[in-house]
């Protein structure tokens, strides 16, 4: 870009071109004035390149910052919370749990295989980043319906992006939810999550700090893609957003191995001091953030960056996204041996400059200084807004809705089967058979259940993972659904067994300068935060994700979350599948259910309306400690969250996953097809010895839990009467037969 | 016993089979660099499963072409016992110390699921410990797994008994649905001809405890304990 650097000789006479460039990089008349304030006087072309990607909204998080306080994110396991790569959590035993989840939303929709994959790549190096080894990934997708032949290529793009990188790279992908919906077609959702672990001691921060301390270059040659990569994430997609495809980045998960297999034998030697990643705003970011957090300033020699082609100019090598690129802080005592350890995996290390005292980011270029900026001010000093916020017309319409109006379902058999044989619901399993979610070995509940576990080889312990979200649920409610979103992930993981012990979110929205959207946004945040506090998980990472629109219609606003439970023993887990023939088959938790924003209602209506079930948190709370302490106490076999499609739903996928049919009696009900579909919260369906039920009925009365039972676990059929009519019956092979040959 | 686990840059598998040899067998273990030009005293070198160089030429073809290669080569001309699983597979393949080669999955998709895998060589060293038509449930986890060989050198497999493993359902039967890749009659593990080197897709090392879904791959490690114990016998008597 001659153009620019010859502006800024000439500003003078030029400043009438000037004001298009700040335009153009996507910062505003009144953000450019509180530069030219924090700076003191006018950037150059290169520092307002610098400026332009950090205050973006993915780096910056303008409109949210305000809104993500609201989090709790303290509690006695937080090691580390939001701000870091990643957070951090105690698990016991001298040993931490670092996760976070982040979106790669629109490289996706532009380069579906790219896109998921660098989002793969870009989580994994947040994880190792902080000195942990990755364990596992998790992913959350929303796709338009398949029948679109646009859903179906980046359906098919993403999961092979996805497991093109994870496979290689041999990190297990354990878990993961899909969805589809209209409203995600031109704009699928792609958020993955990284989960590591690491010995206490070991952790290490994104910090330049140590003043003399070298600032060093490790991994892939820096060329021309993911320029202004953030930026492009900070839009909302248009038509010509496919033309955009050089902002995406290209991955090599195979120096991505090499990379973390080098970054932690660096780490387990202390020879660096800080460790930060390549992410969004490339070198720009990694710079600024870590003298920023550090309170220090950097003197950068741009030339010793290697590069991929000749020619680039100062501003493309400050903001390009190449991937699998690592920066350290180095004492300069330890550079040798740094070298040694990269010098084994055949990488190379350059060093680019060092760590001073005074605060500014000094760039050179062929002798020239080409950019002098106060970190602080390019990393942190970007405005939070307070947009402002309105609720939609069509909040009140669809509340009013009344499922129950509409007329009742008569093959109740029938209803189930298609429901089975929903995209939403239906079996994934030819999705995550393209994941390898072995690899480690310690994979000891992989996909398909309520949360993956994964056991600890260092304590034997074992972990629990899951993401959740529901764009229905959220959009026809946001603060219900945001509370629906955190209770139904920590659900999943206390059946398992596991104790929730944090959460990681991607909130992802449309555009937040509309007050309908960012009043969806403060909502389903009020709403996930008070979960937090009464659940007692703390948010310790996450991040957001705007702009999700594409020709002015905004997606379903859609939180996602990630969680993490801790399992004092992987023997200790629970599994999804009835296993012994026999067994009482009970529902535990409140039986209020509702038809609002349902997959019955989807299915049957084709309607995504009324009022999700509303949530007594303390209920949700003691209803999770329950189960959590029956599994601990061996007393159930099985136990499945009642979730999408409600009651039979689960009790064919546990029937299913066990290989062995129920027969249940149903209490008389006067909305049957209500009792069998309607989604509620707080419930789980679980399956025990019959000679202990009395034992089990007491403990659930005196935490104040309904218990209620079914029916037995046997046979080759799924079998549901109520009253004296018998309204399901169906053999197992048909119901398998619906459920999985889908995909 | 003494096992080397090589490590390949881009091997990923390296630390299940290295855990494997520690933590299940009990026995020892040491990784041996792709770049050494000799090999200590090993009973087992196991090639573990990976992508080794990103696999982006041919799978194994560049894991082929390192020092360490030629090391596996004179180690096996002695007789050694060399294990190739997945990756390990498609390298001892590029290599030329196992017949054959492995395509692309023939559904064209990475493909990681249970499978069950019939014995049809009980004779080797690798399987001595198993009888003939035995069933081993075992992990796949692999994209180019489509194994190869033209008609007459698959007429010569049969005929030296060099075909060890076939992909098969839960009844033995070899049907076109339990073959996960499209592998000529259904073959996912062959030997060389003197039965000393060993290359399979599934993954014994995944499938050693209960808890991982599967303990049936011990029976490979079994059954070189008992070689060496037989050997041992022998060499006493």
């Amino acid at each position: 870009m001659p153009e620019q650097e010859h502006d800024c000789k000439h500003r003078h006479e030029q400043q009438h071109d000037r004001d298009k460039i700040w335009r153009k990089l996507g910062l505003t008349d009144r953000e450019y004035s509180m530069i030219v304030g924090q700076l003191g006087r006018e950037p150059n072309a290169v520092e307002l390149n610098m400026y332009s990607v950090m205050w973006s909204e993915h780096c910056g998080y303008k409109h949210s910052k305000s809104s993500l306080k609201l989090f709790p994110t303290g509690g006695p396991r937080v090691v580390q919370g939001p701000g870091e790569n990643a957070g951090v959590l105690d698990i016991g035993d001298g040993y931490a749990a670092v996760f976070k989840i982040e979106s790669h939303n629109h490289p996706s929709a532009v380069e579906p295989y790219q896109g998921a994959a660098t989002g793969v790549g870009g989580i994994l190096r947040d994880i190792f980043t902080m000195g942990a080894q990755p364990i596992a990934f998790l992913n959350s997708l929303r796709f338009g319906p398949l029948e679109d032949d646009h859903s179906r290529y980046l359906f098919d793009g993403v999961v092979s992006g996805i497991g093109g990188y994870g496979n290689c790279v041999g990190i297990p992908t354990v878990a993961g939810e899909i969805y589809f919906e209209p409203c995600y077609r031109g704009n699928p959702l792609v958020n993955v999550m990284c989960v590591g672990v690491m010995p206490l001691e070991r952790m290490v921060l994104g910090k330049a700090c140590g003043i003399d301390n070298l600032v060093v270059l490790a991994g892939a040659r820096t060329g021309r893609d993911g320029i202004h990569g953030v930026t492009f994430a900070s839009e909302v997609l248009s038509d010509q957003s496919e033309e955009d495809r050089p902002a995406v980045q290209v991955g090599d998960p195979f120096l991505g191995k090499l990379l973390i297999d080098a970054t932690l034998e660096a780490v387990d030697n202390k020879l660096v001091a800080g460790v930060q990643d390549f992410g969004g705003a490339g070198l720009t970011c990694a710079l600024t953030e870590t003298a920023s957090r550090a309170g220090t300033g950097l003197e950068i020699e741009l030339e010793q960056v290697p590069l991929r082609e000749e020619g680039l100019q100062p501003f493309e090598i400050l903001t390009s996204e190449s991937q699998e690129r690592m920066l350290f802080i180095v004492d300069p005592k330890n550079l040798d041996a740094l070298e040694e350890v990269f010098r084994r995996r055949e990488l190379q290390l350059s060093v680019l400059g060092r760590v001073t005292g005074d605060g500014i980011v000094v760039v050179r270029h062929q002798g020239e200084i080409v950019a002098a900026v106060p970190a602080e001010s390019v990393a942190g000093g970007c405005p939070a807004y307070e947009p402002q916020s309105k609720e939609p017309a069509y909040y009140r319409e669809q509340v009013s809705f009344d499922p129950l109006a509409l007329p009742a379902a008569a093959d109740f058999g029938r209803s189930l089967l298609e429901l089975l044989a929903s995209a939403d619901i239906a079996s994934k399993e030819a999705v995550w058979q393209r994941y390898d979610y072995m690899v480690r070995t310690c994979t000891v509940q992989g996909p398909g259940g309520d949360a993956a576990v994964v056991r600890l080889r260092e304590s034997g312990r074992a972990l629990a993972m899951t993401v959740d979200g529901n764009g229905r649920h959220t959009y026809l409610d946001p603060y219900l659904g945001g509370m629906l979103a955190v209770a139904e992930a920590t659900r999943n993981l206390s059946c398992t067994g596991a104790e929730p012990i944090g959460i990681t979110d991607c909130l992802n929205f449309g555009n937040p300068e509309k007050p309908e959207v960012f009043w969806q946004f403060r909502e389903a945040v009020k709403g996930m935060a008070e979960a937090c506090r009464v659940l007692e998980v703390p948010v310790v990472g996450g991040n957001v994700s705007f702009y999700n629109e594409v020709g002015g219609e905004a997606i379903f606003p859609t939180p996602v979350v990630g969680a993490l439970g801790l399992l004092d023993s992987a023997d200790q887990q629970c599994t999804v599948g009835f296993c012994r023939e026999g067994d009482l088959i009970c529902l535990l938790g409140p039986v209020k259910v509702a038809f609002g924003g349902s997959q019955f209602l989807k299915n049957t209506y084709g309607k995504v309306a009324g009022k999700p079930a509303d949530i007594d948190l303390t209920m949700e709370k003691n209803m999770q400690s329950l189960l959590r302490r029956l599994i601990k106490a061996g007393l159930v076999s099985s136990a499945h969250d009642l979730s999408d499609g409600g009651l039979a739903v689960a009790l064919a996928e546990s029937c299913l996953s066990g290989k062995i049919g129920a027969v249940l009696d149903m209490p008389l009900s006067d909305h049957t097809a209500l009792e069998l579909f309607g989604e509620g919260p707080s419930r789980a369906l679980i399956a025990l010895d019959g000679t202990i039920i009395d034992r089990v009925l007491n403990l659930a009365e005196s935490a104040g839990v309904s218990l209620i039972q079914l029916g037995r676990v046997g046979g080759d059929m799924l079998l549901i009467r109520s009253g004296g009519d018998t309204i399901v019956n169906l053999e197992l092979d048909e119901i398998k037969k619906a459920y999985e040959e889908v995909f | 016993m003494k096992f080397g686990v090589v490590v390949f840059p881009g091997s990923n598998c390296d630390l299940d089979a290295y855990h494997l040899v520690r933590d299940v067998l009990y026995e020892q273990v040491e990784y041996i660099r792709y770049d050494v030009h000799s090999l200590g005293n090993y009973d087992l070198i196991i090639l573990p499963g990976g992508f080794t160089y990103g696999d982006y030429l041919r799978s194994g073809a560049i894991a082929a072409r390192t020092p360490v290669i030629g090391a596996v080569k004179d180690f096996a001309g002695r007789g050694g016992l060399v294990l190739g699983i997945c990756n390990g597979f498609q390298v001892l393949t590029e290599a030329g110390l196992l017949p054959g080669a492995l395509y692309r999955n023939d559904n064209l998709q990475f493909r990681c699921r249970q499978v069950y895998v019939r014995v049809e060589n009980a004779g080797l060293p690798f399987t001595r410990a198993s009888s003939r038509g035995d069933l081993l449930k075992m992990p796949v986890a692999h994209g180019d797994g489509n194994y190869y060989a033209p008609p007459g050198l698959l007429r010569e497999l049969e005929e030296k008994k060099q075909v060890v493993f076939r992909y098969a359902d839960q009844s033995g039967e070899l049907t076109a649905r339990a073959n996960p890749n499209g592998s000529v009659d259904n073959i996912c593990g062959v030997s060389n001809r003197t039965g000393n080197v060993l290359g399979l897709m599934p993954h014994p090392e995944r499938a050693a405890q209960k808890a991982l879904g599967s303990a049936d791959g011990l029976v490979i490690f079994e059954s070189v304990a008992e070689y060496f114990k037989s050997r041992e016998v022998q060499g006493g008597a």
